[in-house]
């Protein structure tokens, strides 16, 4: 079980890894392209290690933005990241040296996959396999494309932009079998998709977890509904005391058969 | 379009910046045992903001629209992914639905 575990986890992180060295490369190629010298685009990759940043920042500095006020926008994308260290800091093991580099492992796709695995107890080893690996996978994919220049073609070619959000999309599907969570992203998305024509980049996102408090509300509503104790509701029991990522839906038998992912 | 000490400057700035954002969880959680439901908590913030990340990558770029491609591509994804599809078929299926779109003429 633990073996075949492996295996799929070994399989999903090397596509992610694979699609993210391409836009790497896009990323190396687009920012010699504007200008930079070619050692820019690969420290900033492992210095900073987030991509919308990096992109952002090249784009916004190409524009002929400010530095101060570009590094800020940057800086306001990469604020998610606080976050995700609360939630899934528990992924990068115990130690001073696993903490510290594992902090800068911390991004969008190691953050789900971790999630995605915590309920069988793999989260661990899917954060490490799948930071590990983007981390060298998306330098050397910068390094190669700051080097090839404009030889690289675009990756919006290959649907590689539609890529990133599916990867997200598959992976946080279990976690929003549990309903607060559930209410709770959907809102946090609308929000954001809402806010993201007017804010700067990166609010919209930071916005997202208000959503919660949709969640909240609707869990409340429904006690409210339930209370008077006619019908005790299987459901509100599961909601208030389960994990939320682990609560066993209607489907979870299904689910786990198929060696989860 | 800069020099170059502004762009070592700003190297820096930005990646201790962020690396300080990503440090703060995993270390401040090494002194505190969080009580279960802290932790329900910011597991639900962590998917809310993954999810906002993933329908903002889906719809757009910069302040506008994406383009229908990239909004069919992710489509296909999901509804795979909610069919229980394996992940790297969920992957691939969007990738190249949103491929053979763009060859197609849709942006």
């Amino acid at each position: 079980m633990a073996w075949r575990e492996d295996r799929e986890l070994l399989r999903d992180a090397a596509l992610v890894c694979g699609a993210d060295a391409l836009v790497g490369a896009s990323f190396g190629a687009i920012a010699v392209g504007a200008g930079l010298p070619v050692w820019a685009p690969v420290l900033l990759s492992v210095v900073v290690f987030g991509g919308a940043s990096q992109f952002l920042l090249v784009g916004l500095l190409a524009a002929g933005s400010p530095v101060v006020s570009a590094v800020l926008a940057c800086l306001l994308v990469n604020a998610r990241h606080l976050p995700y260290g609360f939630a899934i800091g528990d992924a990068l093991g115990s130690g001073w040296a696993r903490r510290l580099v594992g902090s800068h492992l911390l991004v969008d796709e190691t953050v789900v996959f971790a999630l995605a695995r915590r309920p069988s107890g793999r989260h661990r080893a899917a954060f490490w396999v799948c930071g590990v690996g983007l981390f060298v996978c998306w330098n050397l994919g910068v390094l190669a494309g700051a080097y090839a220049g404009a030889t690289v073609p675009d990756t919006d070619a290959f649907g590689l932009d539609a890529a990133f959000p599916a990867v997200l999309i598959a992976l946080i599907l279990p976690a929003l079998r549990d309903a607060p969570t559930r209410r709770g992203a959907l809102a946090g998305a609308a929000l954001a998709v809402g806010t993201a024509p007017v804010l700067p980049a990166g609010l919209p996102v930071v916005l997202a977890p208000l959503g919660l408090i949709a969640g909240l509300r609707g869990r409340t509503g429904r006690i409210r509904r339930s209370s008077p104790a006619r019908h005790p509701s299987p459901h509100t029991a599961a909601d208030l005391g389960a994990h939320c990522v682990d609560e066993p839906g209607p489907d979870a038998g299904s689910r786990s058969s198929e060696g989860g992912r | 379009m800069i020099g170059t000490p502004a762009l070592l400057v700003a190297t820096a700035v930005l990646g201790v910046g962020t690396y300080a954002c990503r440090a703060a969880g995993p270390l401040l959680r090494s002194r505190v045992t969080l009580p279960a439901s802290v932790e329900r908590l910011t597991t639900r913030a962590a998917v809310a903001l993954l999810a906002a990340v993933a329908a903002t990558g889906t719809l757009i770029v910069g302040h506008h629209f994406a383009g229908p491609a990239r909004l069919v591509g992710v489509s296909v994804g999901a509804l795979l992914a909610w069919r229980r599809t394996p992940f790297a078929v969920v992957v691939v299926a969007a990738a190249v639905t949103t491929a053979l779109l763009r060859a197609a003429g849709v942006s």
